[in-house]
């Protein structure tokens, strides 16, 4: 059995600074990356994971260039096929702590294919989708999660285009980890960072995050200090979902869907709001979370999904390992030699 | 009843034709009968032909099945231009084949199928069997489904299994034609149907039919005996290219102490080395079918990033979809190897027949200077040198290597002398140790000018690679111009450098004379087939075939520079000597091309070859 999470006794305490580079970081002034970047820096160091083991794999985009400003092994690719190489890296080598580093174009417009594939395979890496719903490094186009409307470079107009939840897509392609962060919460997104790299399979956090050139402010609305809190709602496994700046909202389950209400009104206790249970296999209220948008709901943000489920390298693994042990061929030349051969 | 004494007909080799529907089990029979023919220590070499429909409707021309083999005492290279016999199994295939059949041959049909129904929908105006169509031929009659329904009979099998075991009537006659003892046979068949005893002993039921009618019948007159010279020593099997491929990567990675990775998706004709390494997980192959060709080169190239020697397969239209990501194994200079069975293009193409049209795709069909190793196997059992030296170079020279084969080395197959793995040259991975003082991920060996290759876990050598231009030494990203000019010269200059460790171009015949034929890769079997006919009548020819195509043989130009004229053969437009035209321009070239989804005859490569010598070109 494979864990990747064996700490020894006998490693050394690792801090964020162990990941820290020389090399200047070139994203824009005021950029989230930025407290993303120093995010996961404080998540490493708790995942029990040695500095080496660790490989980050980006594709193309702003957030892609994110594998050259950390201190571990790093590979930057080819646009929206970042999946496909870390999944070739973590059925190499499953013993790794895997990291992509993507972008809403990245993931979900060029890289669709290969982000639903690597869900349904459930491939054992974290996958950190920065969602800014815009296309920063070919300077302001439309990206599949822009909201419908929005006037961009290519949509002077404002775009006709439905967009892309990406925790929906996570979830009709079987995902068994979603977690949606915001880039203006360190703390939450470290922890939240640091629960899906101790996910068996694939983790996918959303983290909303500001293109401060492009798009800036495309999540002010629900992400801003003085409104957060009502239009926010944090989830944690076991705790009733409440959320307000009075801590006296909550979410139901009726006809079929999820409804706000107010504590107090309507003879509404605290005992009768849903308790969030993000390891039940069941998609059902994962889904329903995950699609709530402001203004009808408060945006769902944490932990949604984590049901654990053996991942693809390590059932191939348990494959290989198994069949090195029942096969009576142990080398090529044996192989070659049985069956039809020949002495002439 | 007497079994009359048949004359014996002494061949050096023959060629042999199945052909019937889809469905009819021609491929099995091929299979089977050119496994017995190894058996007995003949050379042997085969072709299937097949629709890239699974099964057209039947009697049509478009659902004919194809499987030829050449049986022969050794040096048997092609599959042949010509059959001696044909199976036909219905008047389609009869229609497709006569073609392809010498005067005089045996022609053995089911004459149960020759209705006015089957003969008219395979295009025939009257019944081939009574116009003067099959003049000049030995034609063998047989009812053979009504014989083969009696012979199973007993068994009790529904009409539609029953129906498959026909094709065993044919190859039953064809045992006695070659005195093939039917034991062989039937072990195939008990091999072959290893789980369904009932189905073997049907097949069997009918074979044996098929031989004792033979016996009987007045039609054969003749029976055939290959010359057995039994110069042929050691072990041997039947072998194709797709397997060759699959083993020469494995023989790769046991001799380089590197995993092997496969990262592909399902295409014709190159599936089957997909299939093959998937059965080999006992050997710890690791497999990874992905959900399109890109993801296929991308995680082929992650694997290769993490220490695993990372191969990809695919063919044309893959090739197409692989070529961004082949540029990331160029620039992030990982080792890796991509097969790409070539097949009839441009597009879907002719996605079961062969060509060699991917040539430029190859060499060039990336963004940017974009150098990678390309070379050719030239047989279906040389696939697994090739494949064996496009992991060393791409190991040991940290390069993307394109291995180049067809449609016809991939399905074709041929004898393969079992080499021992142990006296395979060396592969020596440029692992950089663990912890070496001041590692740079793009310092380079002097000599060969590749980088190091350090691996994820490995303490103390953490880097960063990427799709981005790289500084000199340090791996940086860089915009530097200066620095870009020189990393693409330092990229193509690396690659050049393989010349220095691959073998040189080999001339078949005199180093000097009047022409050199030029062929590359899977022509090989029907060039020097041709050239050495040539040699024997005294012609001034002489045969060179390349493996390496970039970067080419060191001694590719004093080769050229031996004869009065260069004539390259290819199954393209000319794709070879439009690359050796622009590299050695000084040589006049003249061009022999086919592009019909088929191999070259032997016999249109020597009118060509003739032409050009008696100065009629």
């Amino acid at each position: 059995m494979i864990t990747k999470n064996d700490t020894s006794s006998s490693q050394p305490v690792l801090t964020r600074n162990d990941f820290k580079l020389d090399q200047p970081v070139k994203w824009c002034a005021g950029c989230g990356d930025y407290a993303i970047l120093s995010a996961v820096q404080n998540a490493l160091p708790e995942i029990g994971m040695k500095k080496e083991d660790i490989v980050f794999v980006s594709g193309i985009g702003c957030s892609s260039r994110f594998p050259y400003y950390i201190n571990t092994y790093g590979f930057h690719g080819l646009h929206g096929r970042a999946a496909a190489v870390a999944t070739g890296i973590k059925i190499a080598n499953p013993m790794l702590s895997v990291w992509i580093v993507t972008g809403d174009g990245d993931s979900m417009a060029i890289g669709g294919n290969h982000f639903i594939h690597i869900l349904r395979r459930n491939i054992d890496v974290n996958i950190l989708i920065f969602n800014n719903k815009i296309y920063g490094l070919t300077k302001g186009q439309y990206s599949p999660t822009s909201p419908k409307g929005l006037i961009t470079k290519t949509s002077p107009d404002g775009t006709i285009e439905p967009p892309f939840i990406p925790g929906e897509l996570a979830m009709g392609a079987q995902g068994t980890f979603f977690a949606r962060a915001l880039d203006t919460e360190p703390k939450q997104m470290t922890d939240i960072f640091i629960k899906a790299a101790q996910h068996d399979g694939t983790s996918v956090v959303e983290i909303l995050q500001n293109c401060v050139i492009f798009n800036n402010k495309i999540h002010q609305e629900i992400t801003g200090k003085d409104v957060k809190d009502d239009r926010v709602i944090y989830l944690e496994h076991g705790k009733p979902m409440i959320f307000g700046v009075e801590h006296d909202k909550g979410l139901v389950l009726r006809d079929f869907g999820l409804q706000v209400v107010r504590i107090g009104e309507n003879g509404i206790a605290e005992k009768d709001l849903l308790v969030h249970d993000a390891f039940t296999p069941d998609i059902a209220l994962h889904y329903l979370l995950t699609r709530m948008t402001y203004p009808e709901f408060p945006v769902a943000t944490g932990v949604i999904r984590s049901f654990p489920c053996e991942p693809y390298d390590q059932a191939l693994e348990r494959q290989v390992i198994r069949s090195m042990e029942e096969s009576r061929i142990k080398t090529l030349e044996g192989l070659i030699n049985t069956g039809n051969v020949w002495q002439l | 009843m007497g079994i009359k004494k048949r004359k014996i007909i002494e061949l050096e080799d023959a060629v042999v034709k199945f052909a019937g529907d889809s469905g009819d089990g021609m491929q099995m029979s091929g299979a089977q009968f050119s496994d017995t023919s190894a058996f007995v220590g003949n050379d042997i070499s085969t072709f299937p032909d097949y629709p890239s429909e699974i099964r057209a409707p039947q009697g049509t021309i478009a659902g004919v099945s194809g499987f030829q083999v050449r049986i022969g005492s050794k040096g048997i290279k092609t599959p042949g231009d010509r059959a001696d016999v044909l199976v036909a199994m219905n008047p389609a295939a009869l229609k497709t084949n006569l073609k392809w059949v010498k005067l005089g041959a045996t022609i053995i049909i089911d004459s149960d199928s020759f209705d006015v129904k089957n003969y008219q929908k395979a295009g025939f105006n009257s019944d081939p069997l009574e116009d003067g169509t099959l003049d000049g031929f030995n034609v063998v009659r047989a009812p053979i489904t009504y014989l083969n329904f009696t012979a199973v009979k007993e068994l009790g099998l529904d009409s539609k299994t029953a129906e498959k075991t026909k094709n065993q009537f044919a190859v039953g006659i064809l045992y006695w034609l070659f005195d093939r003892n039917l034991e062989y046979g039937e072990k195939f068949l008990d091999d072959r149907f290893k789980t369904k005893p009932v189905l073997a002993e049907a097949n069997k039921k009918v074979l044996r039919a098929g031989y004792h009618y033979a016996e009987t019948i007045e039609t054969l007159e003749s029976r055939f005996q290959i010359i057995h010279r039994g110069e042929r020593k050691g072990k041997f099997r039947n072998i194709t290219g797709n397997t060759a491929v699959a083993w020469g990567f494995i023989a790769a990675s046991e001799r380089s102490g590197r995993p092997l990775f496969l990262g592909s998706y399902p295409i014709t004709p190159a599936s089957e080395i997909l299939q093959e390494l998937a059965k080999r997980k006992q050997l710890g192959v690791k497999v990874f079918q992905a959900e399109d060709e890109i993801a296929g080169i991308n995680s082929a190239i992650g694997a290769s990033f993490a220490g695993n020697l990372g191969v990809t397969t695919t063919s044309g239209p893959g090739l197409a979809l692989k070529s961004e990501a082949l540029g990331l194994a160029v620039i992030t200079e990982i080792p890796l190897v991509l097969v790409d069975v070539q097949r009839g293009g441009p597009s879907t193409g002719l996605p079961t027949k062969t060509e060699q049209g991917d040539l430029m795709q190859a060499l060039y069909g990336r963004s940017g200077e974009s150098p990678a190793v390309v070379i050719a196997a030239s047989s279906p059992s040389d696939c697994f040198d090739y494949a064996y030296m496009a992991c060393k170079i791409a190991i040991e020279h940290m390069t993307p290597v394109v291995l180049l084969t067809d449609g016809y080395l991939a399905n074709g197959s041929e004898l393969w002398n079992i080499p021992k793995i142990a006296d395979l040259p060396p592969i020596v991975p440029p692992i950089v140790p663990d912890n070496t003082p001041d590692f740079k991920p793009y310092r380079r060996d002097p000599q060969k000018l590749n980088r190091f290759w350090a691996i994820p876990g490995q303490e103390g050598l953490r880097h960063r690679i990427g799709s981005l231009e790289k500084e000199d030494v340090t791996g940086y990203v860089s915009h530097d111009p200066l620095n870009h000019e020189k990393m693409v010269r330092l990229r193509e200059e690396k690659v050049q450098r393989v010349a220095n460790y691959v073998p040189e171009l080999k001339v078949w015949g005199e180093p000097t004379g009047d022409l050199l034929a030029v062929g590359w890769g899977g022509t090989y079997g029907a060039m020097i087939s041709a050239v050495e006919e040539l040699q024997q009548q005294g012609k001034s020819i002489s045969l060179a075939q390349f493996n390496y195509l970039k970067p080419l043989p060191r001694n590719t130009e004093a080769v050229l520079k031996g004869f009065r004229k260069i004539i390259i053969c290819e199954l393209n437009m000319g794709q070879f000597a439009m690359y050796l035209s622009a590299l050695y321009p000084q040589f006049k070239y003249l061009r022999y091309n086919k592009i019909q989804g088929l191999p070259f005859m032997i016999e249109e490569l020597k009118r060509k070859f003739n032409q050009v010598l008696e100065g009629k070109e």
